[in-house]
């Protein structure tokens, strides 16, 4: 596989930098933005394999500049990066469409491949996002809320359940197919199984329990 | 005050414009807009309760962070330690019974209650103002010819009330051309109206048609009332208040209705001002702190990432989760025995910790135990395992709470683990099986560790209902 085209959207110009001197090897980044309205110019004029994108930037959320390229450009694939990590806002980015997220205390190794992953089309979680996931879809039992369009996107499987439990141990996929006796591929599509379920369910909790979760 | 008055004059924009000889002879600007008027051998005596002041009253101050109109009322409150709302009521309800006589008695409080934090009173000023003084009187003049008219045509009651009301404006314009900026911005809004109601052509064909209708009622009523002393019938000077009143909030409807907006506005500003200055603080207080030790310890990766860690623990508790940066933890729940946990353990082995927790519940006795045992579980791994991380996640499920802690370092082999050495056998598995839990063990030399707890919770725990703190 090619080295994947990546464009970078931070507003912290020496985060940027870093992250270009430590990637450079591993892919190719094609282009800086700081805010949202550069960033989706330079997406949309060259086209990206994948987008590294800051959950915060000046000129509003990262989900804008999913949002916005998305639309016209479903290709384009989008990796949320945050040092802050509040958890409405890195569903919101999920929700808008990144098909991952990581922290910006990750390893150079570990970015690099989650970067690949995404190239790939597959989802990255990290340690933090699968706690917040399994929080988001535990926080109320099922049957309490209103019957939504589609049950199946409101609940996780006991599988995909336990592939989330050992990626917030902080296990990489390899060690979770080892230890669920499966295989990489299909602890991908677990994971991408449940990026899906983040995205689409309608479940009322899931926009909400961000929110409560910081009033409490 | 040996000084001749600076005649500051009131700009067509309600601004007070100085005069071309201001700067350089004259007191510093600043210190006049910020209220300092130098107040000659009164200055300095003493603390300011006990300082005299002439015209100015004793340790009664209007509060301005407060106000409505002149902050006399929360002044008041503030001093003798009312709610502030309460004094208000009492103002209004005094305003109505006195016949409209404490209106003026509220604005001469205005003029002569220095302003709290500020040295000396709007009167004191004002009485080196002598264009605003020429026009107070010119103004209360001509108001006195009108309301002396309006006697001789049969004024009754409402003569009556607008008697005071000379006072008050001959106060009102003193405190105008006198106070300090912002107050002046809310005498602005108190003229505002007229202005409203003068200027034509400013509000398009709605304000027009409200002008109109107001006006028409307004005729209308006055004329009821006025006529109202020869009827017999007692509802008609009823119908003419009713009607009075229609036209008012017509005509004064809006711009209520704009104060009330942008006093809304302008605490919003004040409240954000504030906690900026406090974000500012504790930026100063943690971040900034932390930064300069990095740069002092640069030499020490190990310790650079121990601050730069702790500090990010604090910022994101702050942040998120809305604790003070060094609030004691009472340990009261699962996700706070947790943080506790991964704050010690970071501390004292510099070894990184990253927590997960989903869910949360109240501490009872079995869940201490568990925390206790997991903290043994992951000082072990940060003490023998020789791992960069260290991961450590807890859930909470309807019927059972587990934690796991995790390390990839070098493993050992549990047949091989010497008797005395009790640490995992006694504070571990002990812990959990005398509570009926459970603990697992999964590891081999090189494989790393891994702890796995679990503990039923209680009848009593299970009843609490999930609580964050």
């Amino acid at each position: 596989m090619s080295t994947p085209r990546v464009v970078l959207v931070d507003d912290h110009g020496l985060f940027r930098s870093g992250v270009r001197a430590e990637l450079g090897k591993q892919v190719e980044v094609v282009g800086e933005a700081d805010d949202v309205q550069p960033a989706i110019e330079l997406i949309t004029e060259l086209l990206p394999d994948v987008v590294l994108l800051d959950v915060h930037l000046p000129g509003g959320g990262g989900q804008v500049v999913v949002q916005a390229i998305k639309a016209e450009h479903p290709e384009v694939r989008f990796l949320a990066l945050s040092a802050s990590d509040a958890p409405e806002d890195v569903i919101a980015v999920i929700r808008a469409g990144a098909r991952g997220y990581v922290t910006k205390t990750i390893s150079t190794t570990e970015l690099a491949d989650a970067v690949r992953r995404v190239a790939a089309g597959d989802a990255v979680f990290s340690h933090r996002l699968a706690g917040f996931v399994l929080d988001a879809f535990a926080a109320a039992p099922p049957g309490v809320e209103k019957p939504s369009i589609d049950p199946e996107l409101d609940q996780l499987t006991t599988r995909e359940r336990e592939v989330l439990r050992l990626i917030a141990q902080g296990y990489t996929y390899k060690e979770i197919a080892r230890e669920l006796y499966i295989s990489v591929k299909t602890v991908e599509s677990h994971v991408s199984s449940v990026l899906r379920k983040l995205q689409l369910s309608t479940r009322h909790q899931l926009s909400r329990w961000a929110a409560e979760r910081r009033l409490t | 005050m040996s000084r001749i008055a600076v005649p500051a004059r009131l700009g067509d924009d309600g601004t007070v414009e100085h005069p071309e000889h201001w700067h350089g002879d004259q007191w510093p600007r600043d210190q006049w807009r910020g209220g300092h008027w130098p107040r000659g051998p009164f200055r300095h005596r003493g603390p300011f309760w006990l300082r005299r002041r002439p015209r100015s009253g004793g340790p009664l101050r209007r509060d301005p962070a407060d106000r409505l109109g002149g902050g006399v009322a929360a002044g008041v409150a503030a001093w003798r330690g009312f709610s502030a709302t309460a004094v208000r009521i009492v103002f209004v309800l005094a305003a109505l019974i006195s016949g409209g006589w404490f209106v003026p008695v509220y604005v001469a409080g205005w003029l002569l209650l220095p302003a709290a934090g500020a040295d000396g009173s709007i009167g004191s000023r004002a009485r080196s103002d002598a264009r605003g003084i020429r026009l107070a009187i010119g103004l209360a003049s001509l108001l006195t010819l009108v309301l002396l008219a309006l006697t001789a045509f049969n004024g009754g009651w409402f003569v009556g009330w607008a008697w005071p009301q000379v006072f008050s404006v001959t106060g009102l314009v003193l405190i105008w051309r006198n106070a300090p900026p912002e107050e002046q911005e809310t005498l602005r809004h108190l003229i505002e109206p007229l202005e409203t109601a003068a200027g034509p052509g400013t509000g398009g064909r709605w304000s027009a048609l409200r002008l109109v209708l107001a006006s028409v009622l307004l005729i209308g009523g006055v004329g009821w009332l006025f006529s109202a002393h020869m009827s017999v019938a007692l509802l008609r000077p009823l119908g003419g208040v009713v009607l009075v009143i229609a036209a008012i909030v017509l005509f004064l409807g809006p711009w209520w209705l704009r104060i009330a907006r942008d006093l809304v506005l302008e605490r919003q500003a004040r409240v954000r001002a504030e906690e900026r200055a406090d974000i500012a603080a504790r930026v100063h207080d943690s971040v900034l702190q932390t930064l300069a030790l990095i740069q002092r310890r640069a030499d020490d990766p190990q310790k650079v990432v121990q601050l730069a860690r702790l500090q990010e623990r604090e910022l994101r508790s702050w942040l998120f989760e809305g604790r003070e940066p060094n609030e004691e933890d009472a340990e009261l729940t699962v996700a706070a025995g947790v943080r506790h946990i991964q704050q010690d353990v970071e501390t004292k082995y510099g070894v990184p910790v990253e927590a997960v927790t989903v869910g949360d519940c109240d501490l009872d006795d079995s869940l201490n135990a568990l925390l206790a045992a997991a903290r043994e579980a992951t000082v072990n791994a940060a003490k023998w395992s020789g791992a960069s991380v260290i991961s450590l996640f807890a859930e909470v499920e309807a019927g059972e709470v587990s934690i796991v802690v995790r390390d990839r370092g070098q493993g050992f082999d549990p047949e091989a683990v010497p008797s005395d050495r009790k640490g995992l056998a006694e504070s571990v598995h002990g812990r959990m099986s005398r509570r009926g839990g459970t603990a697992t063990v999964t590891t081999a030399p090189g494989e790393g560790t891994k702890v796995a707890l679990k503990m039923p919770r209680t009848a009593q725990g299970r009843s609490s209902t999930p609580s964050r703190t």
